[in-house]
């Protein structure tokens, strides 16, 4: 495997071809022959691996890919970043956000959730996947550990559905509910639902997981900015 | 003897009319008490529990199921290998079909008893771990007790994976060859299944397993399903439906999750399932008796709709193609 003859703007679109094709020995070379060429991790990450995913993001919303293809492209994802872990975290880049995610207490169903997690690392989050059955007192702990932004639930059966609303309740009575932002979502969950439980977001499908966190943490850096300038001028 | 599924589908052929199959289990056995968390597959074994199975059993039967589907859904040694049952799969399997045998007999020699099979919760190979052999091997077991029970037929759904849905078939076929099956898949992402199945490459494909009816379950409520039999009808109209839908969409009650379609709604829906092309009709998860009794009396009592005269309201399962920049960079690429 040899992309020493492209041009730097087609190996670009290459990785992002061979991510979007779930090729993952080619994104792994890719990504090695960028970081030959003198790019920096946090570039390589942007301009392949993270567009790379956005376009496979965008085309599982639009109902071009479905969870097969999605979970080649997410593997493939996760042999470029196995490579820049390393190098990001020496040269201590700023990272995109911290997620949280689990399937509630008494559900034990994950493929929906571990996508979410995959395309959410995909666009460059920390997750901390805290797998399936995963009870109140669980994502308390994990909150506490690692300090996320966000935390996502999911749950695929309508009886364990309902426990969102005790792990949001739990936040609310432990006063932690204002550090983190509530995502939920599965199947037979709606946005109403969502509403319900008191989330803060419904997610509909990964793809648009993905935007809404984005978003989210995006509203949250412009807080900051805003912040910090209000403390600068008292 | 011949085969009660196989009777009850000449008969139907014969006199052109629906069969009515049940609605809802597991949301039916939350509701006697079941834990969430624990295996409902367990209840077929407990002597305090096995009451409540049956209860469902006769709840269906009595609304007028002909056919009533075992307590048997999560029964494979896959799902049962999270509560540490793997080891008693024949067990629990062949009981809930007793229990269902014991119930349909009181209503008769003619009621069907369909061992259910569900998806194994895994991905197959690269994506996941499964691998063919493995699955069939697995789906053979659960087979194995099902068809010790008694069942008529081998009743495969909730699928999103063509292969899943090949090994299950294929494992059924090791452990009983003689008995039907029917087989029937999950429409719940944008009109396809998760997997990214279509209606109609499920009636192609599926028409290659020999099958004796084929269709949709689950899913997201009556709307999508029509559109889902609807096509699947277009492909071939001799095939034999099956619709079994979710009672709607679940909304928060009183920190309790409940389905949305009532009874009401869900007679109009039977007939609309009937005039698309369905002729196996019934409920899955958030209905109880109490939709398939609306059901039933509508189907058997008012006029038949013209499917002329009817609309679909959600859309037709439309596979979007790629952007035309990335099918030229991937052509180039070779």
């Amino acid at each position: 495997m040899d992309f020493s003859d492209l041009p730097d703007d087609e190996l670009w679109l290459q990785m992002q071809d061979d991510l979007y094709d779930g090729m993952k020995e080619e994104v792994a070379a890719e990504t090695n022959e960028a970081l030959k060429r003198g790019y920096g991790p946090t570039e390589v990450l942007e301009k392949g691996l993270v567009a790379g995913m956005d376009v496979v993001g965008v085309d599982f919303r639009d109902g071009v890919l479905f969870v097969p293809e999605v979970l080649m492209a997410a593997n493939s994802m996760k042999a470029g970043m196995e490579i820049l872990r390393p190098l990001l975290t020496e040269t201590g880049a700023p990272r995109v956000g911290k997620v949280v995610i689990g399937t509630v207490k008494g559900d034990i169903h994950d493929i929906g959730k571990n996508l979410v997690a995959m395309m959410l690392e995909g666009a460059g989050f920390e997750v901390i996947n805290l797998g399936v059955n995963v009870d109140a007192d669980k994502f308390l702990a994990a909150i506490k550990e690692h300090k996320p932004d966000i935390i996502g639930m999911s749950a695929l059966l309508t009886t364990t559905m309902p426990y969102m609303k005790v792990v949001n309740q739990m936040l609310i009575d432990e006063r932690m509910r204002e550090e983190v932002y509530v995502m939920v979502g599965g199947a037979p969950v709606s946005e109403t639902f969502a509403m319900a439980v008191g989330a803060d977001a419904y997610g509909r499908d990964a793809a648009t997981s993905v935007d809404i966190a984005k978003a989210y943490m995006d509203n949250v850096r412009k807080q900051d900015k805003i912040d910090k300038a209000a403390a600068v001028n008292q | 003897m011949t085969n009660r599924f196989l009777a009850l589908l000449a008969k139907s052929r014969e006199d052109n009319s629906p069969i009515m199959v049940d609605g809802g289990m597991g949301t039916m056995l939350f509701a006697a008490g079941l834990m969430f968390g624990d295996p409902p597959e367990m209840w077929n074994a407990l002597p305090d529990k096995q009451d409540k199975v049956r209860a469902v059993y006769r709840g269906y039967l009595e609304a007028g199921s002909q056919i009533i589907l075992t307590n048997t859904f999560g029964g494979t040694p896959f799902r049962l290998k999270m509560h540490n049952l793997q080891d008693r799969t024949y067990e629990l399997n062949k009981l809930g079909v007793e229990l269902a045998r014991d119930e349909a007999a009181k209503f008769g020699p003619e009621r069907v008893v369909a061992g259910s099979i569900g998806p194994s919760g895994e991905l197959f190979e690269p994506m996941g771990k499964l691998t063919y052999e493995s699955a069939v091997d697995g789906f053979a077991r659960q087979a194995e007790g099902i068809a010790a029970g008694g069942a008529d037929v081998f009743w495969v759904e909730t699928m999103s994976d063509l292969m899943e849905v090949q090994a299950a078939v294929a494992g059924a076929r090791k452990a009983a060859p003689h008995l039907p099956i029917v087989a029937t898949m999950t429409f719940d992402t944008k009109g396809f299944t998760m997997m990214g199945v279509s209606p109609t490459q499920a009636v192609n494909e599926l028409a290659k397993l020999d099958l004796a009816a084929i269709g949709a379950n689950c899913g997201n409520g009556p709307d999508e399903l029509e559109a889902t039999i609807y096509a699947m009808h277009q492909v071939d109209p001799n095939v034999v439906l099956v619709a079994k839908g979710n009672a709607g969409m679940p909304t928060l009650v009183d920190g309790r999750a409940v389905y949305n379609a009532t009874p009401e709604h869900m007679l109009e829906h039977a007939r609309r399932f009937r005039a698309f092309g369905a002729t196996i009709i019934g409920a899955c998860c958030g209905s109880s008796p109490a939709h398939i009794k609306a059901m039933t009396t509508a189907l058997r009592t008012m006029p038949p709709l013209d499917p002329s005269t009817l609309q679909l309201t959600a859309p037709l399962a439309e596979r979007k193609s790629m952007s035309e920049d990335k099918r030229a960079r991937r052509e180039r690429r070779g």
